[in-house]
């Protein structure tokens, strides 16, 4: 075997692992959300109950990603779930009165937040808390729940 | 010790777990020699080779080379000294993955800096000495039995050594290839200045190109003397072994039980 | 009275002292291995040559095996999530399956009987025709020159190994699931994206593989230089990297996945 010819075919071998792991972060994996995730500002919102909700879960509005779960705690004082959501800075245009629930994706699916713009004036910054927020029920009752807060909803939306 | 012993032993003893293997040798190896250690298969030739190497310590006595204690020595010490020996193996151990070239000139880039166009001229040099630059391009695998120990041969010699060990360097050749070699030995020898050891159990050949000879039976120096004096010697091993006689002061039977009995000719008391 | 001495409480005492010893010997010579590897750092090459030994000329079992073992979990996976609906998370199924278990273990497995026993055959046969002493004649350490650049080489084409068999088995549980049973395309890749976490999964595969690296190439090289120096010494000794190296990557993974997955 000649040398340059066998330096070839191991520069191909390890090209081809890093492709091979590039793949899997990227078209298998959620690297590519890690990466592309670009500045964040948080959000904390209270709930009396957040079923199976995992740190990483999606943050969606209009079925949209928009963030992800942070960390998830325990307030002992009020016994409600406090959880931190990391919103990408290019959607810092939630109103106040914006509504937190926690859906499920599908019937057996993982379950994420959702978010339902209000319509007050002042929005949200980094740091603050959202009041309105919906704890992980039922199916039918998140039916009803959702139907209820488009209706809320500006015309045109 | 005197500066012209190139090798000196004296009273070593060396054993494997408790099968002792050697028992008191002495020996010394002057310097520009071609000594050669003879003696029966199993008596302990390749142990006392790997001593003098330092692959193994002496349970006792003492190994000298070039003037240092073998034993006494650490790693770094060790290779140093190894650095000065040469050694050709039994089969020639080439290093089956490398070619002619390569196994050549492997001791230089491994052990020297010497700039690739250095190595290449010396390589060529030594592989011209025993004939075989022609060979460089081939792998060990396409060579005969004669061929490889000449390129092994070539790498042992590859840093010019002061001392050569050779490690039965006869067996299994064809008579011609085994009348290069022995020549080659000596020549090289000569030619380098250097100090020769050669283990073997092949008495003709040898003969040829000694200028003394041990004989080693059961861990001991039973013999000595210049290839003449050895052949002319008297005592019963040396006789026996020299003029290969069947029976002798090594009987031809291991020892076993009686032959009578163990056929059941003979009644045991049942 | 040999063959039989393993039964008698004394042949199962010698036979415990002997394996005891056979892996302090091992133990020790992983260290030596680690204190020589610097000649690899030196010297490059050396390893790039073993690599190309180990890794390159395993590439088209692996391909072809992750290829194949993705294939079957789709059409397997599909069948049975076909019974509930959701044949949508098929690709949920093949890449976690990979990615956590089948990818590194058979990986490793394949591995381990196409490199590491060559690895084995190959510095058994050294030392039973004498190159490894030869080499220490000329005052060059063996170790440093032979074990190490294996073992590192061993170590560096397993995880790459096993990104390419678990890449190539998803794009095999793709070719089944979306392309011959028609799995919808976009639900496929979405799930699976949504289901795999980087760090949880992907990383965690990798680190698993890692580990099976260093056993398989710790396995190999010693199982070689402490083969006994004859023909049958070393075809034992392959037989034994082959073996052992599947008893421990199977038993390393099942320590592994308790302490990884030990939170889902």
């Amino acid at each position: 075997m000649e040398r340059s010819s066998l330096d070839v075919w191991v520069g191909i071998f390890v090209v081809g692992g890093m492709v091979a792991l590039l793949i899997l972060a990227l078209k298998v994996g959620n690297a590519g959300d890690l990466l592309r995730a670009g500045p964040t500002y948080t959000l904390t919102a209270s709930f009396e109950n957040i079923g199976g909700l995992k740190p990483k879960a999606p943050v969606r509005s209009a079925g949209v990603v928009v963030g992800r779960v942070g960390s998830i705690d325990y307030d002992p004082e009020t016994f409600n779930a406090v959880v931190k959501l990391h919103i990408e800075q290019r959607y810092n245009r939630f109103p106040r009165d914006t509504f937190a629930s926690i859906y499920t994706s599908g019937l057996l699916g993982e379950q994420y937040i959702g978010l339902a713009p209000g319509g007050d004036e002042k929005l949200l910054a980094d740091g603050d808390r959202i009041s309105k927020t919906q704890k992980a029920v039922v199916l039918e009752d998140l039916i009803g729940q959702f139907l209820t807060s488009r209706a809320g909803e500006p015309a045109g939306k | 010790m005197s500066s012209d012993n190139f090798v000196e032993i004296s009273d070593l003893q060396f054993g494997y777990g408790r099968r002792a293997i050697l028992k008191g040798l002495d020996l010394h190896v002057p310097r520009g020699k071609v000594v050669s250690i003879m003696g029966g298969s199993g008596c302990g030739k390749t142990t006392l080779l790997r001593l003098i190497g330092g692959a193994l310590r002496p349970s006792s006595g003492l190994v000298r080379v070039a003037g240092e204690s073998v034993a006494d020595l650490d790693r770094d010490g060790l290779y140093r000294l190894r650095r000065r020996m040469g050694m050709l193996f039994q089969f020639g151990a080439l290093f089956t993955d490398l070619s002619v070239f390569d196994n050549v000139a492997f001791p230089m880039r491994e052990r020297t800096a010497l700039p690739e166009p250095v190595v290449r001229d010396l390589v060529l040099m030594k592989l011209h000495a025993v004939g075989l630059r022609g060979a460089a391009k081939l792998m060990p695998g396409e060579l005969s039995g004669g061929m490889a120990r000449r390129v092994a041969l070539a790498r042992a010699v590859a840093l010019d050594p002061e001392l050569i060990m050779y490690d039965e360097p006869f067996t299994g050749l064809d008579p011609i290839s085994l009348g290069v070699i022995s020549n080659l030995i000596r020549t090289l020898n000569d030619a380098l200045g250097a100090t020769s050891i050669v283990v073997t159990h092949d008495v003709r050949e040898s003969m040829k190109i000694l200028d003394y000879c041990y004989l080693m039976a059961e861990g001991q120096v039973v013999a000595q003397g210049t290839p003449a004096e050895m052949l002319a010697s008297q005592k019963p091993y040396a006789r026996q072994f020299f003029h290969g006689e069947i029976d002798g002061a090594v009987p031809f039977h291991y020892p076993g039980a009686d032959y009578g009995t163990e056929l059941g000719l003979v009644q045991r008391g049942r | 009275m040999v063959d039989k001495g393993w039964l008698t409480v004394s042949g199962i005492g010698r036979r415990s002292i002997e394996s005891l010893l056979r892996l302090g010997f091992a133990a020790r010579f992983l260290g030596l291995t680690l204190v020589q590897s610097l000649t690899c750092l030196r010297r490059p090459r050396l390893v790039v040559r073993e690599v190309y030994f180990s890794g390159v000329l395993s590439l088209v079992i692996i391909l072809v095996s992750g290829l194949f073992v993705g294939m079957v979990l789709g059409l397997q996976g599909y069948q049975t999530l076909r019974t509930y609906g959701s044949e949508s998370a098929l690709g949920v199924l093949v890449a976690l399956s990979l990615l956590r278990e089948l990818g590194p273990v058979i990986t490793a497995l394949l591995f381990a009987s196409r490199a590491g026993s060559a690895v084995t055959a190959e510095i058994g046969l050294m030392k039973a025709t004498e190159q490894l002493r030869a080499m220490e004649m000329m005052a060059v350490d063996p170790i440093a020159r032979v074990v190490a650049p294996r073992f590192w080489a061993g170590v560096i084409s397993t995880p790459l190994l096993t990104a390419m068999f678990t890449a190539m088995g998803i794009y095999g549980g793709y070719l089944v699931g979306v392309v011959l049973l028609g799995v919808d395309e976009g639900s496929f890749w979405s799930q699976m994206q949504n289901s795999v976490d980087f760090r949880e999964d992907v990383v965690n595969g990798l680190i698993k593989s890692l580990v099976f690296g260093v056993a398989i190439s710790w396995i190999a090289v010693f199982e070689g230089y402490d083969a006994p120096p004859t023909a049958e010494g070393v075809s034992g000794a392959t037989t034994r990297t082959v073996v052992t190296s599947a008893l421990t990557i199977l038993f390393l993974d099942y320590i592994l996945t308790s302490l990884m997955f030990r939170g889902l």
